[in-house]
């Protein structure tokens, strides 16, 4: 397998993905090819392209949380390389614990845990004792300003900001080297996607790099060190 | 990279012309959570009891790397071996408690009996553990005297888990734990479940027909038809990306609450 180039952590080449639709007489829905990108430690890449053109897709691809359909995705795994399109699941549950973190747009809510122990819950898995990880997920929970008095209540009866926001918590409490990060603004009022950008730059001052998209033209501009346009790589012209 | 926990190598089983587990292999690592998914008559209780050896398979084997670090063909093991195995470094959760406990016999009991069968004698020590693991599957203390006959549906789930997990084992079969639970009890044992799990960090086996119940306790799946795995992966991607027909049909079957 090539090797990436030094400091590179991601490089997406020739990625395709078309749904097969087995439910509708096995429809085919192509949603993109021709994929190649690539992300470097403390960098963050946004995917940007209207509504549709497969930037959710990419990111889910890249996560291993959708099957690629041809290319590959490389992702350094210290001295590995590993390519998530063809690992096994083995592989990829490996490179979730400390490699790649993801933050879905909607948080998955799991019935009687309260909202600290769900970030806390993923800090502890990147390595931390309980107690550390506890203090980790009460200063991501202030820095993005969740009222303490919700801290141990389940988020399944908060709204979407505040679900959102302990998402951005927990994909934030692990020590990924490179974060999918799939509009984790879209839910958030001014002063908290503030807090988020905050969030970002720090990490990537500290090397880590970044996969995201975001559907605010302000904050894309601010965080992008680069963006890529995904409508190039649409393959809804084949169908 | 260590060896594989258990190692399952074309596992077939036939009732008559209907052919329950066909040509199924798979390895479970320490640790791991492996769901089995399909509907009522896909094969995947037949399949849990092939692995568990409670059904002999027509052919195929299952290997299981023992405590002391020796992996051993399971078929090869002694009745006593086995038994010896059940009750200490195994678990196994039905969806019917009566199958897990003894219903007359005090909650106590029916946790300190897989201690003393591995020759645990202190009486002391016994009850101690007992309720400790009461404590852990929240049953309260003043409970510990009662049979199992006089809990709800809930509460015997958990004792079932208590009595289980005792030992310490290292791999769990679970058959539907929730199954016939109401949904908020559901959702308790659940919780509990997920977090035993990752404690004690379990390798798990488990059956259900729920995928919501899938996704939360599990990190791959199975998913079988008429005795074959169609498709098999990561538990997310599975649900998220099916790419099997019947997966597809699985998944968008299931009524988002």
């Amino acid at each position: 397998m090539s090797a990436l180039i030094p400091n590179e952590l991601l490089r997406v080449e020739g990625l395709a993905k078309t749904f097969t639709l087995h439910l509708h007489g096995g429809a085919r829905l192509p949603v993109v090819r021709g994929v190649s990108f690539s992300v470097a430690a403390g960098e963050c890449v946004v995917l940007a392209g209207p509504s549709g053109a497969g930037k959710s897709s990419i990111l889910k691809m890249a996560f291993g949380n959708y099957l690629a359909g041809e290319g590959r995705i490389l992702l350094a795994d210290g001295e590995r390389v590993i390519d998530i399109a063809r690992a096994s699941a083995k592989e990829i549950l490996d490179v979730r614990r400390g490699i790649i973190g993801y933050v879905s747009q909607f948080l998955r809510v799991i019935p009687r845990v309260g909202a600290i122990d769900v970030v806390a819950a993923a800090a502890q898995e990147s390595g931390l004792d309980s107690a550390a990880a506890r203090e980790r997920a009460a200063s991501l929970l202030t820095r993005l300003r969740l009222p303490e008095s919700l801290w141990s209540v389940p988020p399944a009866t908060f709204s979407g900001g505040e679900q959102q926001r302990v998402n951005v918590a927990r994909g934030f409490a692990g020590r990924h080297r490179l974060l999918v990060l799939d509009e984790p603004t879209a839910s958030l009022d001014a002063a908290n996607r503030e807090a988020v950008i905050e969030l970002i730059a720090e990490r990537k001052a500290e090397g880590t790099g970044f996969l995201s998209t975001f559907h605010d033209d302000d904050v894309r501009v601010r965080v992008a060190d680069r963006i890529v346009d995904v409508s190039l790589f649409s393959d809804r012209e084949a169908a | 990279m260590t060896a594989p926990l258990l190692s399952v190598h074309g596992l077939n089983k036939r009732y008559g012309a209907i052919v329950a587990c066909s040509d199924v292999s798979f390895e479970l690592d320490e640790g791991e959570a492996l769901a089995i998914v399909g509907e009522s008559g896909s094969g995947k209780t037949t399949l849990l009891n092939l692995v568990a050896g409670a059904l002999r398979a027509d052919s195929g084997d299952v290997v299981y790397r023992m405590r002391d670090g020796a992996a051993r063909t399971l078929s090869s093991l002694s009745e006593a071996e086995r038994r010896a195995l059940m009750r200490t470094d195994w678990g196994f959760v039905h969806q019917d408690s009566a199958r897990g406990l003894r219903m007359n016999v005090s909650a106590g009991g029916n946790i300190g009996e897989r201690l003393m069968a591995v020759g645990d004698r202190h009486y002391g020590r016994i009850r101690g553990a007992a309720l400790d693991w009461l404590a852990r599957v929240e049953i309260a203390a003043e409970r510990v005297d009662d049979p199992p006959s006089t809990y709800s549906g809930g509460m015997r789930q958990r004792l079932q888990i208590a009595r289980n997990l005792v030992t310490g084992p290292r791999l769990v079969f679970m058959d539907e734990p929730t199954g016939g639970l109401d949904v908020s009890v559901q959702a308790r044992l659940l919780d509990l479940l997920r977090g035993l799990i990752a404690d004690m960090g379990l390798a798990v086996i488990l059956v259900t027909h729920d995928l919501a119940v899938a996704r939360l306790l599990s990190h791959r799946m199975l998913v079988m038809k008429q005795g074959e795995v169609i498709e098999s992966g990561l538990t997310d991607r599975v649900l998220d990306d099916p790419q099997a027909p019947y997966t597809q049909l699985l998944v968008s079957s299931v009524l988002a609450a």
